[in-house]
């Protein structure tokens, strides 16, 4: 009844189990609420800042690839309007000129892309172009580097990089955004 | 009919349940650690666009947070519905960058500040006005090393 003697105390175990359950459920709410912070992007360099004028690209040397994209998010490519979608491949051709034509870059280190936006222009299209454009560079690299060591690019070492950083930069020059359209 | 036999007592616990917790409380500490606590609340709101070209961003203290987006609801009384930057915890405008720059150099050593990068996290409505200036602002301040924020896209 009442008594209870310090032998039965003694005998008396603190039952584990749910202890398991009160962890489990404190990582459960720890695996809903917080998140592995993995922040991922598109790793741009910007020109080092100078006070006088660039000096302009002359727009129409073979050389030179110029995108400008207006304050309607249209895309147009050395005075030819284009699709998004069909960005990467022309770049690709632009740069590489496996066919060595004429209006097109003399060598891959000479190819220089030059991006024009409008203050307009929704940040959306900006990255998107900017990153089928980079991706254009990525797959021309892949494509060297699997022909030279037989790996994609991202595998190969620091060395081998810097051999097909040398024969394909990344040369993509932005110029001061236009401002024709409605910025808001 | 069957009989059933009555187990008298009870079973000895064969496997010791004691030890589950601390396995769990492991467990626990390894998500406490990987996960990050957000030191700042995000008054904007952020809708990354997606992309490809993705690189993953190493050391979280070399890197300084950029927000650009429309102010969030409770905001929007206050601050209008206009896109606006958040810097760190609160609103701020392009003249603001250098200080924010600063600042965030000032706590690290003398040989990592180059390794410094500037992570944008802008929303994809936003118009590219206000982009164009933050990255005059950063060239200005030299700060070069520039990261977009974008989700993975599967094409």
């Amino acid at each position: 009844m009442g008594k209870t003697s310090s032998r039965d105390r003694m005998k008396n175990e603190v039952n584990a189990g749910s202890m398991a359950d009160i962890a489990f459920l404190l990582l459960i709410f720890f695996l809903v609420t917080t998140t592995i912070a993995e922040d991922k992007g598109v790793l741009v360099r910007l020109p080092p800042w100078s006070n006088e004028p660039p000096e302009n690209l002359k727009m129409n040397t073979r050389n030179v690839y110029s995108v400008l994209v207006n304050a309607d998010d249209q895309l147009l490519v050395r005075g030819e309007n284009m699709k998004v979608e069909d960005l990467k491949e022309a770049t690709k051709l632009f740069i590489s000129n496996p066919r060595k034509e004429a209006d097109k870059a003399e060598d891959p280190t000479k190819a220089i892309i030059s991006l024009k936006n409008d203050r307009g222009t929704k940040y959306k299209t900006f990255l998107t172009v900017y990153n089928e454009l980079k991706a254009a560079y990525t797959e021309l690299r892949n494509d060297e580097s699997e022909r030279r060591f037989g790996k994609l690019y991202e595998y190969c070492s620091r060395a081998q990089r810097d051999e097909i950083k040398k024969i394909l930069p990344v040369v993509i020059s932005e110029a001061e955004p236009t401002s024709f359209g409605d910025e808001s | 009919m069957a009989t059933f036999e009555k187990k008298r007592g009870k079973a000895s616990p064969e496997v010791s349940t004691a030890s589950l917790p601390d396995i769990i409380f492991m467990l626990l500490f390894f998500f406490m650690m990987v996960t990050v606590m957000r030191d700042s609340e995000l008054k904007v709101d952020v809708n990354t666009p997606e992309a490809t070209e993705l690189t993953k961003l190493e050391k979280k203290s070399l890197v300084n947070y950029i927000f650009v987006g429309r102010p969030k609801i409770k905001y929007r009384d206050t601050y209008g519905t206009k896109p606006r930057m958040q810097l760190g915890d609160k609103f701020a405008t392009v003249a603001d960058i250098p200080l924010f720059l600063e600042k965030h150099k000032a706590k690290l050593p003398e040989n990592q500040r180059q390794g410094i990068t500037s992570s944008l996290k802008i929303d994809g409505t936003v118009t590219m006005g206000i982009v164009a200036d933050i990255k005059t602002a950063l060239r200005k301040a030299n700060q070069l090393k520039v990261n977009y924020s974008a989700g993975k896209r599967v094409d």
